[in-house]
Parts: structure tokens; C-alpha cells; sequence
């Protein structure tokens, strides 16, 4: 009798205690997801705020003189291109003394490095130029570029800037007299690596990636086909099977340097195959890839229910007529969708890529799968490495490019997944 | 020269093709007439065209594989057969390697000072021999294209087989297929034993396994004193276990949290948004965190420690394990939703209606439930902060200490391997030896979890299934 309403009264006054301790675990998972997102957008926003700037380059337009004196039709391609520039840029400085050689070295290093090869390469071209004057646009070099997008403080003391007062003075009479553009940084994409960031592209990068991916893909898309296929469909269920299963569950997890040391000693070791080459790359991506081939085609084979096996089977196909007449071909949106997303992986993989050498400094792009060449993320570590200030925004604008990929590809897939994938 | 020694490459492929397009057709036409001339025939004419092919393509993908691999060491062995005789006397194995290498680098157009006149025949001789294998396998692919395919097609009868012979070879070909799962384990294993056992004759097990000192730079000269080396892997495990510790101890919290709020609390509408998003920080490359940690968190750290006067170092395992959780924190929320989800939901009824709050039974009742699973995704978790090579590659430092302090610098096995192994490497000496060694170390130690996490997860879903 005394005691139902003491235990009611006990609950009643347990009751604050407990409700209050539900909104703390709430509160805990939201701030544990707002973290989360909060570290993505810090490294989205970080990286965009430091990469937008290598998108767009500074840009000097230039009357040039081809001096006859300077450039010798006979001697060509070699000429002294870089005294016809300095010339040229010192029409816009009229302030400047260029007989005095401190003054002079300044001006030479207003223009990028390799300024004077776009016009050597136009003269060599066609050397009726000698002698005439033309209008070209050319790439400033690494600390003007950075004066002109603001990335460095004209309020440091002079002794702590790239630039001292008397550059930043002579860039600004530039700037007046309209010499200065900034027209979006094509040159990112299509010049091939430089020593120099403001010469420097991911043209090499990104053919040398695109070679490994075929490579890969071509390697890892049958042997995983054929390997569902067979575990799937086909295999007894014995020890060698099992084996086989076991097997592919923990090749997924094995890290990723792993592979490049079997890259390293097997491939390049024992086959002798060339190093930094896009085909070792690509044979090593494939072996990482191809166990996410195999889980996705199995699980897409799965999904396609037993009704089709057997009506196909009742009309008398064979075992392999019923699965690649009828079940493979209903699986493939699965498969495709599955070779996407492990592409994908393949593409942002690096460490393997390290082991194997695809992080040389090539300057130009490789010309086939045999060639030695660096891959989109091999790049973007090298470009962290560098020391120089341009660099760092190219290195976020490289990794913005790699991320570009990475979106549209599983953008693709998800696209796919919704498009062809039947309910059944 | 590249081009064309990737067109030489390329070439056999490309006849590969061809050969087996044309004994398709060849056959399938021959097939195709005879159903039409006379009634029974046993398989349709596709399957005597792709008999045909598969009967040119798999015999000729074998040799040219085995060509490929075969070519390099007999071309080399003719090569020194053919050397000036005494050139080569009184010089060690790998004096002889390097004579080779110098004549290769000549046949590849790269010439460095004045050769030696011997040196540049020997470089020709090599050329030559390398277009003539080129010519010859080129002439046995197609030989054997066209007696494999006038053989077949003089086979031809209206009552062979060929369908049955045909799922044959594609049954044997998928399960080749599947024994390269196989056969990469087994080649990983091998190389890395093979180096191993090669590194254990340089430096005794009990010191790369007990040494307490890391340095592993080799002397430069005979007999200099400074740098001996050492190969005591201890620092560098314990500089890898406090990085995965910083990482878990951000990860784990993190991760669990979420998936219990998304789990239990969250409304539909903020799980469809939420899960995605979460997804995508898994998705981002290694190489992404890692400038994000050099960019970011390590200088920020750096400014916090200042301000509460802490000493941080600019590489502190601190800054890496951060970021490595941030990597993490999908992996184990993602393993945790799924355990939880798996937990039977007359568990949860049950706990709601004896009069639980939905915490109560998330916490005491569900959560407790779930954890097998939990702990298997946490334990893969720990596998992958090991082997994760690039944030700590580019957050963390190259100095082996022995230290537990996570604002110092430290190094882990990967960074080691890594830059071990970078630039160019002979597979002679100590140094490069001690990075397949370690890369033992890794693939026993992460093998040896991801095997105990996948039995745990195993055997939990059967307890409920």
C-alpha cells in the first residue's frame, strides 16, 4: 500500500537527472559531428583561401624590339633574348638608371625565367622577327606575381620583404603604365613541371596519372570481374575457396606502402622494369584496386535475384550462358559504379607511388607508359616539399584539381547508381 | 627513343588483337555456312569463332608475358658473353652490374663523358639485339596466330563441341583470375622475407628487434667513425604507437558520438545529410590531410603553445595524430552505426518500455550490446593509423627518439620506409634492406589485427543472426 507511490515518487524525482543527462549525450553527438564538419570545412576553406590565387598569374604585355645586335639570326636558337626583355621592360621605367648594374639585376628579375624561351621559341619559329618589334604577354616571376595578388605586405620592414622598396616601386610604375595583367593561369594545367613556380604546370602530373589509371584499369577491371565471377557463381565451397575469400578481405587492408615495397622489390627489382614509369605505377594501383573491384561485383552479382538464374537455366542455357547473357550483364551498373569509386581511390593514392620513384622532377610530359613521370598526388607532394612561396598556393591549387577529379568521378558513379540500378 | 621503344612494347599486344579477331571471324564465317548447308550442329558459331580466339589469345599472351620477362637477363647475358675478354677480369659481381648499367644507359642515348670504344659496341650490340627480339617474337606471335587459326578452322565439324571446350578455357582463365589474389600475397610475403633475410645477415635479429637506437645512415668511407649506424627499430615503434594513440584518442570519442546521436537522436533529415558529409573526410587522399596538417594545425598548435607556454615542436606527433584521427573519425562512426543498427531492436523495445529513457537505453542496454563490433572497427582503425604513411610523412618528423611525448617530434615506421627508400636505391646495402624490414614489421603487425578484428566482427554477427 505505502509502497507504489514511493517508487512513483521516486521515479518522478529521477526524472530531472535523467532527462538531463540525455540532452548532455545529445549535445556531446552534435558537437562530435560538428567537428567533424568543422575540420572539413577548415580544410576546404584553408585550401581554397590559399589555392584561388595560383588560378589566375600576373602577366607583363610587353612592346618587344628584337635587337638584331642582341639576337643573331646565324646563332640562333642561341641570342641574348633576356637583355632584349630587360630592355624592354626598362621602356617603363623611366626613373631607373640601367647602367648601374645593382639597378639593372632588378629590373632582369621582374620578368619569369622563362620569359626569354617563349620568345626565343616564337624567334626560332620564325626568324624573320629579328629586327621587328612585337607585342607578347609574359609570365612575372615568383615574387612579383605575389606582390600583384597581394601576397606580400608592403607594411613589413623592407629588410623582412622579398621585394625592397626600390622593386616595389618599379613594379607599381609598371602596374600604372597598364603593363600588369593577371588573365586566368592556364599554364597550371598545361605546362609541364618547373623548377620556377610560376613556370610550373601539372600537365606532366596529370598524364602520367591518367596513364597509371589505364593501366590500372585495364589490369584491375577483368582480373576483378573474372575473380567475382568465379567466387560467386562458379567456386565450391571447399578450404581453397575459403582460402581465396580470406585472402581477398585482408589484401584490402594491407597499408598501401606495402604495396609499393612489393612494387619495388618484385617489379622493378626482379622484372626490371624501368623506375618513375606510369605502366609500374598503374600494375601497382591495380593490385590495390582490384580487391574493391571484387567486393563490389560480388555484391552486384548478388543483388540480382535467383528468379533470373533459373528461368534462364530452365531454357536450357549453361551455367556460363546464364551468367554472362543474363546475370552480368544486369549486374554491371553495380560493377561500373564499384570501378568508379576504386579509380578514384587509385587516383589519390600515393604512397605506393613514392616507393616507386613517381616523384622525380621531369620537366616535360611522359610521352607513353614507359616513360618516367610523376602522377597527380606525387606532385602535390613535391610541391609541398618545395620551400618556395609560390608553391604553396599551386600545391592547394593542385590539390583543388585533384579533388575537382575525385568529385566528378564518384559524382559519376552516384549518378550511375541512381540511373541504371534496378530494384528488384 | 621513348616513343619508339613504347611502340615496340605495344606492338605484340596489338597483333595479339588482330590474331584473335581474325581466328574469330575465320571461324564463326567457316561455323556459320555449315549450319546453313546441313542440320545438327552441336554449338552455335560463336563458340567456334571464340574457341578459335581464346586458342590464339591464350597460348600467345602466355608466351608474350614470359618474353617480356625473359628478354632482359638473356639479352644482358649475351651482351657480357660478347665484352672484349679481360675487360671484366678482377672485377667483383657488382662492378660487373655497374659496367652493365653504364653500357644500358649508352643504348638509351644517355652518354656521360668519353666511353670507352668497347663500351659503345657493347651498347649498339645491345640495341640490336633488343630490335631483333622485338622482330622475333613479333614473327612468333604471328606464326602461331595463323597455324592456330587454319588449325582450327580445318577442325572444323558439325558435331565438335566447342561450347563445352570453350567454357572450359573461360573457366580456367577465372580462376586465374582469382588466384592473383593469391599469388600478391604470396609475392608480398616473398619480397619481403627475401629482404629481410638479406637485411638479418647485416644486422642480427636481437638488435633490430631490442636495439634502442635508430640512425640508419651507412659509412661513407671505410672505417669513418661517426656514422656507424643503427638499426634498434624500438624508437620508431614507439614514436608510431604515440602518433595512432593521438590518433584514436580524436577519433574514437569523436566517431562514437556521432554514430550513437546519428544512431538514436538524429532526425531522417539530418542522418541523409550528416552521413554523406561524414563519408566525404574519409574519401579525401592521405596527401590532402597531410599538407592540411603542415598548413594548418601544426602552425596553429604551434601558436597555441606559445600562448600557454608550451614547447611544440613544428613536427610534433601531436599535430600528425590530429589530423590522422580527423582521417579516422568516419571509419570508426561508420563501423559503430552499423554495430549498433545490427543489435536487435526488441533489445531497445524492451529497455523503452520497462520505462528507460532513450539515453538509457542507447547507453546501458544497446551500446553494451554493440560492442564487439565497435571494438572490431576500432582495432581495423588502429591497423590503418599504423600503415598510414602520407600525413606522417609530410607532418611528422624523420628523427627517430625515444620519446613518449606527444609534442615532440617523433618518426613512425612508414615515414622511415619512405625515406629509406626515396630517391635512388641499390638493394645492397643496410639502408634500403632495413626499410623492407621494417615494412615486415608492418605487414605482420597490421595482418595480425585486421585478422583479430574480423574474426571479433564475425563472430558477433552470428551471436544475433
Amino acid at each position: 500500500m505505502s509502497t507504489q507511490p514511493d517508487t512513483l515518487e521516486l521515479v518522478r524525482a529521477s526524472l530531472p537527472r535523467r532527462r538531463a543527462r540525455e540532452r548532455r549525450l545529445k549535445v556531446i553527438g552534435v558537437s562530435a559531428i560538428l567537428f567533424a564538419f568543422a575540420m572539413l570545412a577548415t580544410l576546404i576553406l584553408s585550401l581554397v583561401s590559399t589555392g584561388y590565387t595560383a588560378f589566375v598569374q600576373s602577366h607583363a604585355t610587353l612592346q618587344v624590339f628584337v635587337d638584331p645586335e642582341l639576337v643573331r639570326e646565324s646563332r640562333l636558337p642561341r641570342g641574348k633574348f633576356d637583355d632584349v626583355l630587360t630592355a624592354a621592360v626598362a621602356e617603363h621605367l623611366p626613373g631607373v638608371d640601367m647602367t648601374d648594374r645593382a639597378s639593372r639585376k632588378e629590373v632582369e628579375k621582374i620578368l619569369s625565367n622563362g620569359a626569354q624561351y617563349d620568345l626565343r621559341d616564337m624567334v626560332v619559329a620564325d626568324p624573320g622577327l629579328i629586327g621587328q618589334t612585337l607585342r607578347i604577354t609574359v609570365p612575372l616571376s615568383d615574387p612579383f606575381d605575389q606582390l600583384n595578388k597581394g601576397g606580400i605586405d608592403r607594411d613589413t620592414p623592407e629588410q623582412n620583404r622579398r621585394l625592397n622598396d626600390s622593386q616595389v616601386a618599379m613594379f607599381d610604375t609598371l602596374k600604372a603604365a597598364d603593363v600588369i595583367s593577371t588573365p586566368i593561369n592556364w599554364g597550371l594545367l598545361t605546362n609541364a613541371d618547373s623548377r620556377f613556380p610560376e613556370l610550373a604546370g601539372l600537365r606532366g602530373a596529370l598524364v602520367g596519372s591518367a596513364w597509371a589509371l589505364l593501366v590500372c584499369f585495364l589490369i584491375s577491371f577483368p582480373l576483378g570481374i573474372g575473380a567475382a565471377i568465379y567466387l560467386e557463381e562458379f567456386a565450391p565451397k571447399n578450404r581453397w575457396s575459403g582460402l581465396i575469400e580470406v585472402n581477398i578481405n585482408n589484401l584490402a587492408a594491407v597499408p598501401s606502402v606495402v604495396f609499393g615495397l612489393l612494387a619495388l622489390s618484385v617489379f622493378i627489382g626482379w622484372f626490371g622494369l624501368p623506375r618513375s614509369a606510369p605502366l609500374v605505377g598503374g600494375m601497382t594501383l591495380a593490385l590495390m584496386t582490384m580487391p574493391t573491384i571484387i567486393i563490389a561485383t560480388r555484391a552486384a552479382l548478388k543483388a540480382v535475384p535467383p528468379s533470373i538464374r533459373e528461368a534462364a537455366l530452365g531454357l536450357g542455357a549453361s551455367p556460363q550462358q546464364v551468367v554472362f547473357g543474363h546475370v552480368l550483364p544486369l549486374a554491371m551498373p553495380g560493377i561500373l559504379t564499384g570501378t568508379i569509386i576504386g579509380l578514384a581511390q587509385a587516383l589519390g593514392e600515393t604512397a605506393p607511388l613514392l616507393l616507386i620513384g613517381m616523384n622525380a622532377f621531369i620537366t616535360s610530359a611522359p610521352e607513353g607508359p614507359m616513360s618516367a613521370a610523376t602522377a597527380l598526388p606525387t606532385q602535390i607532394f613535391i610541391w609541398a616539399d618545395s620551400p618556395e612561396r609560390g608553391f604553396a598556393s599551386r600545391t592547394s591549387a593542385a590539390i583543388l584539381v585533384l579533388l575537382g577529379f575525385l568529385i566528378t568521378m564518384n559524382a559519376i558513379a552516384i549518378f550511375m547508381r541512381n540511373k541504371f540500378e534496378r530494384k528488384w | 627513343m621513348g616513343a619508339i621503344r613504347t611502340d615496340m612494347s605495344a606492338l605484340p599486344f596489338l597483333l595479339l588483337l588482330i590474331g584473335a579477331v581474325l581466328a574469330y571471324l575465320v571461324n564463326r564465317q567457316a561455323a556459320a555456312a555449315m549450319r546453313l548447308a546441313s542440320e545438327g550442329m552441336h554449338s552455335r558459331p560463336v563458340y567456334h569463332g571464340l574457341y578459335a580466339a581464346l586458342s590464339v589469345v591464350v597460348p600467345a599472351l602466355i608466351i608474350t608475358l614470359l618474353w617480356f620477362f625473359a628478354q632482359g637477363p638473356v639479352v644482358d647475358a649475351m651482351v657480357i658473353r660478347a665484352l672484349p675478354t679481360g675487360v671484366l677480369a678482377g672485377l667483383t659481381g657488382d662492378e660487373a652490374g655497374l659496367v652493365l648499367s653504364e653500357i644500358k644507359s649508352l643504348a638509351g642515348g644517355r652518354v656521360f663523358g668519353e666511353p670507352e670504344a668497347w663500351k659503345l659496341a657493347a651498347a649498339e650490340q645491345l640495341v640490336a639485339l633488343r630490335q631483333t627480339a622485338g622482330y622475333l617474337l613479333l614473327a612468333i606471335l604471328a606464326a602461331l596466330a595463323i597455324v592456330v587459326t587454319v588449325l582450327r578452322r580445318l577442325r572444323l565439324r558439325l558435331e565438335l563441341r566447342t561450347r563445352q571446350s570453350t567454357e572450359r578455357i573461360i573457366y580456367g582463365i577465372m580462376i586465374f583470375c582469382s588466384v592473383v589474389a593469391i599469388l600478391t600475397t604470396i609475392g608480398i610475403v616473398a619480397a619481403l622475407l627475401f629482404e629481410t633475410m638479406k637485411f638479418l645477415q647485416k644486422v642480427p635479429l636481437t638488435e633490430f628487434l631490442f636495439g634502442l637506437n635508430w640512425e640508419p645512415q651507412i659509412p661513407i668511407r671505410e672505417g669513418q667513425v661517426a656514422a656507424e649506424g643503427a638499426f634498434g627499430w624500438i624508437p620508431v615503434l614507439l614514436g608510431t604507437l604515440v602518433v595512432t594513440i593521438v590518433a584514436l584518442v580524436v577519433a574514437v570519442p569523436t566517431g562514437l558520438f556521432a554514430a550513437i546521436y546519428l544512431n538514436e537522436f538524429a532526425q531522417k533529415r539530418v542522418r541523409a545529410v550528416a552521413k554523406p558529409v561524414l563519408e566525404v573526410l574519409a574519401g579525401v587522399p592521405t596527401v590532402v590531410y597531410g599538407f592540411f596538417a603542415i598548413l594548418v594545425i601544426a602552425p596553429a598548435m604551434r601558436r597555441f603553445g606559445d600562448m600557454v607556454g608550451l614547447d611544440i615542436a613544428p613536427n610534433s606527433a601531436l599535430a600528425a595524430g590530429a589530423v590522422m584521427g580527423v582521417m579516422l573519425i568516419p571509419f570508426i562512426s561508420s563501423f559503430a552505426d552499423d554495430a549498433i543498427s545490427a543489435v536487435p531492436t526488441s533489445l531497445r523495445d524492451g529497455a523503452l518500455a520497462l520505462g528507460s529513457t532513450r539515453e538509457e537505453a542507447m547507453m546501458k542496454v544497446l551500446f553494451p550490446a554493440a560492442i564487439p563490433g565497435v571494438v572490431g572497427g576500432v582495432l581495423l582503425a588502429v591497423s590503418r593509423a599504423i600503415g598510414e604513411t602520407m600525413i606522417v610523412v609530410m607532418a611528422a618528423g624523420l628523427i627517430a627518439r625515444l620519446t613518449v611525448n606527444p609534442l615532440d617530434s617523433v618518426t613512425t615506421v612508414t615515414v622511415q620506409i619512405v625515406t629509406l627508400l626515396i630517391g635512388d636505391t641499390s638493394f645492397d646495402n643496410p639502408k634500403t634492406l632495413a626499410a623492407f624490414a621494417l615494412g615486415m614489421m608492418l605487414f605482420l603487425v597490421t595482418l595480425g589485427i585486421n585478422i583479430l578484428a574480423l574474426r571479433i566482427v564475425q563472430k558477433y554477427r552470428e551471436a544475433y543472426d
